[in-house]
């Protein structure tokens, strides 16, 4: 068994989560998040046009119908020179199918030497954008308020917030990483923040419940001794699963293909500062409680 | 150490062995059986085989609420479109109060089809008094057919009494030299001259049309126009090429990614890291086995999710593996060992995943579409995993240990119990 004392330095732990939070919210404040089409509405075409092109012409293009103000980038497989892309991809506001039509149809006139192809086309009204800020705000909720009430019923209370707590944590901490990369947030991201959820709190459960177990064998021990053994004794586990998880998703980030990368990049973030927060966040958030709990008893009894 | 080692019964030995060998040329018989039946049999979503995804609303006239009835002939008709527009394994649901989904995967031509099932077709005649004297509601049927110059154009026959409505409209008009227009939502599409009464309720359309927009007019006109009119909320379309390059990357990725968690399992556990490799792979084909008879789609987000369920399935042998070495240092022997590590891992496992659940069914919830299929494999993937590591796992370490095949602990990971002792003292 290792011997680690990581209660021990549950205040340098603090000071570090507090300055990346820190950090995050001047990013927040300042940089914002990058919301994709989904929460904002909008249109995002991306074409094959099949032959060298010039972003400029393709805007040209678009100020025909009043659209020049729109996101225009080259993009094409990995691997090729920035002339060689014959893909291009536009950012607008949410358009109507005919007027989609009639972009991808002049894209063609211009452009009638290559095999111009619809890769991707999406749009989104305003309406359902905000019906999913609404809905991933509530599934958050739920999700939360379900852990709770679930971990309060086989722990304690105690156990619930201290795992709560470090699960905001990670969200805090994905945030602050997707602000400061400014990685497109679309439903997806959702999806990984719940997963997130999930992950943080399977891995603070793990020690948890070798806290609960260590409790009662351990009667004589302060919390934090018994605590420092329980991550002692958990945390190959933690480690191991935390290496198996992080290689498929290394995996899929570098051969998975683009449209997922910023999924995948999320769920990085997550299970990296999960399994962090488990050791450094909810258990000494814990111990801390029992602690404070404990003098606040004795002071009512010195009175 | 050795003291430990008691002698197991020759006889004992011969019967984990033989279960031992019986049970992995089953599972994987069963496994290469079902693997089989996967790839014909799985419903791919739209992000991996290419197609059109639409999501549209009835648009609420003053007089005309959008009722539970209207919605519900509004899909019958889009329906009755898209079948005969030819595509295969179409999904056409009601969403909410108004909303109907369409998904129509794999499709050449996204914008033709949006043509087709969003338009509402309302046809109406117009006679110069700009007075509505005849509409779709009328059409017997619709037919494609040439003109006398050759051109495209959309052959109509009414019923009885569009019959009846006709000839007095063209009576009336005969020899006036004055159009009757032809509008089609709105839009004006042909306003021919009339030069006598047409008794037998027959007319042709003419347009500007090409041979295939003639031919998908008469596909509308025929299937009767919607009853309200559908506005286009959410459209996602998706070529092709970029489905089949996002299914190839993702199974690509799939494989590299699970070969590393082989050889990770490998090198920390040894031969029972190969066990647990070998009740991996049962698990990934028992996953796409549910996922296939529970007729769900595979999305990208769902491949992710499966590829995420892999490495924390992995977690569960973990948990137990890990104990199971602390029950052997602190003195048992491997066949209690693994009972004990089994009994004490088990609520570790179950808590654990429980949460995960929570937030999966949450996702399921609130989740359309791509996330969706993401809850529905991660759920499953949840619960499989729970499954292969509870019960395969355990049973395949038991008969491993009795058929005395395991007898240096280091085998499993586990250092000499001399390092151990010297742990203890610290």
């Amino acid at each position: 068994m290792l011997n680690l004392k990581v209660i021990n330095y549950r205040k340098h732990a603090a000071l570090l989560s507090a300055f990346i939070i820190f950090i995050g919210i001047i990013s927040l404040i300042f940089n914002g998040l990058n919301l994709g089409i989904d929460f904002t509405g909008g249109t995002n075409l991306h074409y094959k046009i099949g032959e060298p092109f010039q972003v400029e012409e393709v805007r040209e293009i678009l100020e025909e119908f009043g659209l020049g103000g729109s996101f225009v980038q080259k993009v094409g497989h990995g691997g090729l020179a920035e002339e060689e892309k014959d893909e291009v991809l536009i950012k607008t506001v949410s358009l109507d199918e005919e007027e989609r039509n009639q972009i991808f149809m002049a894209i063609q006139e211009r452009w009638d030497q290559g095999e111009t192809e619809i890769i991707e086309v999406e749009n989104v009204g305003g309406v359902i954008g905000r019906e999913l800020q609404r809905d991933a705000a509530l599934a958050l909720v739920i999700a939360t308020l379900g852990m709770i009430a679930y971990i309060t019923i086989r722990f304690e209370f105690r156990f619930a917030m201290s795992a709560i707590a470090a699960l905001v944590h990670d969200i805090i901490i994905l945030l602050t990483v997707v602000s400061l990369l400014q990685i497109e947030i679309n439903s997806p991201f959702v999806a990984a923040i719940l997963t997130i959820f999930g992950y943080s709190i399977n891995d603070t459960i793990v020690v948890f419940d070798r806290i609960r177990e260590n409790l009662k064998e351990m009667k004589k021990e302060d919390y934090a001794t018994v605590v420092n053994d329980s991550i002692n004794q958990t945390i190959i586990r933690s480690i191991n699963t935390s290496v198996t998880t992080l290689l498929v998703l290394s995996a899929l980030f570098i051969f998975g293909g683009v449209t997922l990368r910023p999924f995948i990049a999320a769920l990085l973030v997550g299970v990296i500062s999960g399994t962090y927060s488990s050791l450094f966040v909810a258990s000494p958030l814990w111990v801390t409680w029992k602690e404070w709990d404990i003098r606040k008893k004795k002071k009512v009894e010195a009175f | 150490m050795d003291k430990r080692k008691k002698k197991v019964g020759t006889d004992m030995v011969k019967r984990s062995r033989m279960l031992l060998t019986g049970a992995i040329v089953i599972l994987v018989a069963f496994s290469l059986l079902i693997a089989a039946q996967i790839p014909p049999h799985i419903n791919l979503g739209l992000d991996l085989v290419g197609g059109v995804y639409v999501l549209l609303e009835a648009r609420e006239g003053e007089d005309e609420p959008a009722t539970r009835d209207t919605i519900e002939r509004a899909i019958t008709i889009i329906r009755n479109r898209v079948d005969e527009f030819g595509v295969s394994e179409p999904i056409i649901q009601q969403e909410g109060d108004r909303r109907i989904r369409v998904e129509l995967p794999d499709i050449d031509d996204p914008s033709r089809a949006m043509e087709v099932i969003g338009r509402t077709a309302l046809l109406t005649f117009v006679d110069p008094d700009e007075e509505v004297v005849l509409t779709g509601a009328n059409l017997d049927t619709a037919e494609f057919t040439y003109d006398q110059f050759n051109r495209p154009a959309v052959a109509l026959e009414f019923d009885r009494e569009g019959r009846d409505k006709f000839a007095e409209v063209t009576g009336r008009l005969a020899g006036t030299n004055e159009p009757l227009s032809i509008y089609l939502d709105d839009e004006l599409v042909s306003a021919p001259v009339v030069d006598e009464v047409i008794g037998e309720g027959k007319a042709i359309i003419r347009g500007d049309f090409t041979a295939e927009e003639a031919g998908d007019l008469a596909l509308i006109l025929r299937s009767g126009a919607l009853p309200v009119e559908l506005v286009e909320l959410e459209t996602r379309t998706i070529g092709p090429t970029l489905g089949a390059d996002s299914r190839d990357r993702s199974i690509n990725a799939g494989i590299i990614g699970l070969s590393l968690l082989l050889v990770f399992m490998l090198i920390i556990y040894r031969l029972i890291g190969a066990l647990a490799s070998f009740a991996l792979g049962v698990y990934v084909v028992l996953v796409l086995a549910v996922l296939t008879a529970l007729n769900a789609t595979l999305t990208l987000p769902g491949i992710a999710g499966l590829i995420l369920s892999i490495g924390m399935a992995v977690d569960a042998n973990v948990i137990i593996f890990e104990r199971f070495k602390e029950e052997y240092r602190s003195g048992k022997t491997l066949r209690s060992g693994v009972e004990a590590a089994f009994r004490n891992a088990l609520s570790t496992i179950l808590d654990a995943n429980v949460t995960t659940l929570i937030a999966a069914a949450v996702l399921f919830y609130f989740g359309t579409g791509p996330v969706r299929g993401f809850a529905v494999t991660l759920s499953i993937g949840i619960v499989m995993s729970m499954f292969t590591a509870i019960v395969l796992t355990r049973y395949l370490l038991r008969y491993l240990i009795g058929a005395n095949i395991i007898t240096n602990p280091n085998l499993f990971g586990v250092r000499g119990i001399e390092d151990n002792v010297e742990l203890k003292g610290n």
